[in-house]
């Protein structure tokens, strides 16, 4: 059994795109160690996009590799959650790389984290034998970037006043966007409909419980829910992933094939 | 006296001494990454697993069994399996110790994931976190974590307060 292709392709768009956007502290961390956090990050996100990539070039066959699947598709195409997009800043006017904002790193590392170990959870059960491995793979990653993302939630939410205003602020901008989490989209039906995909919905309470528990202690206070629903993972996104494909793919683009 | 070696033995006796690219102290076999050697649908079949999904050493480790094959004069393909998924509970108690000498505080083993969510929330809570990581250097348990990631995706940084040193701790995976 195999899972759908835009399934996959979901999974790894959202491993990609967070993995390019966390790779834009390398180099700018706040301090060395978080520099190197954010960079191993972002390499298990990547390793855990190339081998999903891999995975839905062989099924797709007609010459598809990773490579034409990360640098050669346009924005329509791309099948992750607007909240892997954003930029690092709570407002969106402001858009300045030197304005980038640790706090809403944290936060979105954190609530994407709490959905991923319970996603990767359950499909290591797929009926996609390959799919099954990489979660069980991507599981053991997911859970160090969880506890990563958690540890600072917390030191910055009961830490001090200005650090704790900026995690909150961050939480009240990014939290809209876990919505989409729990509507399933097309290839998500299709993908739970053949044993290959789970039903994101039923994890919700679980996620509840992680955020929940983490928040309190963080001292943090959860923003209501609002009737916003993003629709990335419909391929219908913020204006901010088009910049940051035209970073990610302008070398593929104009060298098309090049090696080192 | 002569043996003769079967295919498999013969590249086994080849890749027995390749060592990991970033820690050239312990092998591909002691790590757990060179799985199997067999005789499969492509001939002879070397199963390689790679450690963290985005490790920059995996090209190079496959670069480096097919060249020490190919110097062997053996035709096998190289072939990557992800499941089961590699776990450093699979590292030898020799490469553990290796590991100690050269520096590096060796993994501690890994928690039962069978628990699911429930052992998720565990992980991530500060006051479970029972493990004591023994400085390599000195032995000594009082050591405290600097960072949870260090200079390669599967270490930690730690120091050691007793003897003030730092140094890596490889995270159980």
């Amino acid at each position: 059994m195999q899972a759908p292709v835009d399934y996959l392709l979901h999974l790894a768009d959202n491993a990609l795109v967070l993995g390019q956007r966390n790779a834009e502290w390398c180099g700018h961390g706040p301090i060395l160690e978080e520099d190197i956090a954010l960079s191993n990050n972002s390499l298990d996100l990547i390793g855990q996009a190339r081998l999903l990539y891999q995975h839905a070039a062989t099924l797709m066959g007609h010459g598809a590799t990773e490579d034409t699947l990360a640098y050669f598709r346009d924005v329509p195409d791309f099948r992750n959650y607007t909240l892997c997009e954003l930029p690092h800043l709570p407002l969106m006017a402001a858009t300045s790389a030197g304005d980038r904002d640790f706090a809403t790193t944290i936060v979105r590392n954190f609530l994407y984290s709490s959905l991923m170990v319970l996603v990767w959870d359950r499909l290591q059960s797929s009926q996609d034998a390959q799919l099954a491995a990489i979660a069980a793979k991507s599981l053991k990653e997911v859970r160090y970037h969880l506890r990563h993302s958690r540890d600072w939630l917390v030191r910055l939410g009961d830490g001090t006043d200005e650090s704790h205003a900026r995690v909150q602020a961050a939480l009240d901008a990014f939290m809209p966007y876990t919505s989409e989490f729990w509507v399933a989209s097309a290839q998500e039906t299709a993908a739970q409909a053949n044993g290959c995909g789970i039903d994101a919905a039923a994890l919700r309470d679980d996620w509840n419980s992680i955020v929940d528990a983490a928040l309190q202690e963080a001292t943090l206070k959860r923003p209501a829910d609002t009737a916003f629903l993003p629709t990335g993972k419909q391929g219908v996104h913020s204006e901010h992933l088009g910049f940051v494909l035209a970073e990610m793919q302008s070398l593929a683009r104009q060298h098309p094939g090049a090696t080192w | 006296m002569t043996t003769t070696l079967t295919p498999a033995e013969q590249a086994w006796h080849a890749l027995e001494a390749l060592s990991d690219p970033e820690i050239p102290v312990i092998t591909l076999r002691e790590l757990g990454i060179l799985r199997e050697v067999r005789e499969g649908a492509l001939g002879l079949e070397v199963v390689i697993t790679p450690t963290y999904s985005g490790c920059p050493a995996m090209g190079q480790i496959e670069d480096d069994v097919k060249a020490a094959l190919a110097t062997a004069g053996l035709q096998a393909t190289v072939v990557t399996q992800l499941a089961p998924a590699w776990t450093t509970d699979w590292m030898t108690e020799a490469a553990r110790d290796k590991l100690r000498a050269y520096g590096i505080a060796p993994p501690h083993a890994c928690a039962s994931e069978k628990a699911g969510s429930a052992n998720v929330v565990q992980f991530a809570a500060r006051s479970a976190r029972p493990e004591v990581v023994a400085c390599p250097q000195c032995g000594s348990s009082n050591t405290t974590e600097t960072s949870h990631f260090g200079s390669t995706a599967c270490k930690a940084l730690y120091r050691c307060l007793d003897c003030m040193e730092p140094f890596d701790y490889f995270k159980p995976y």
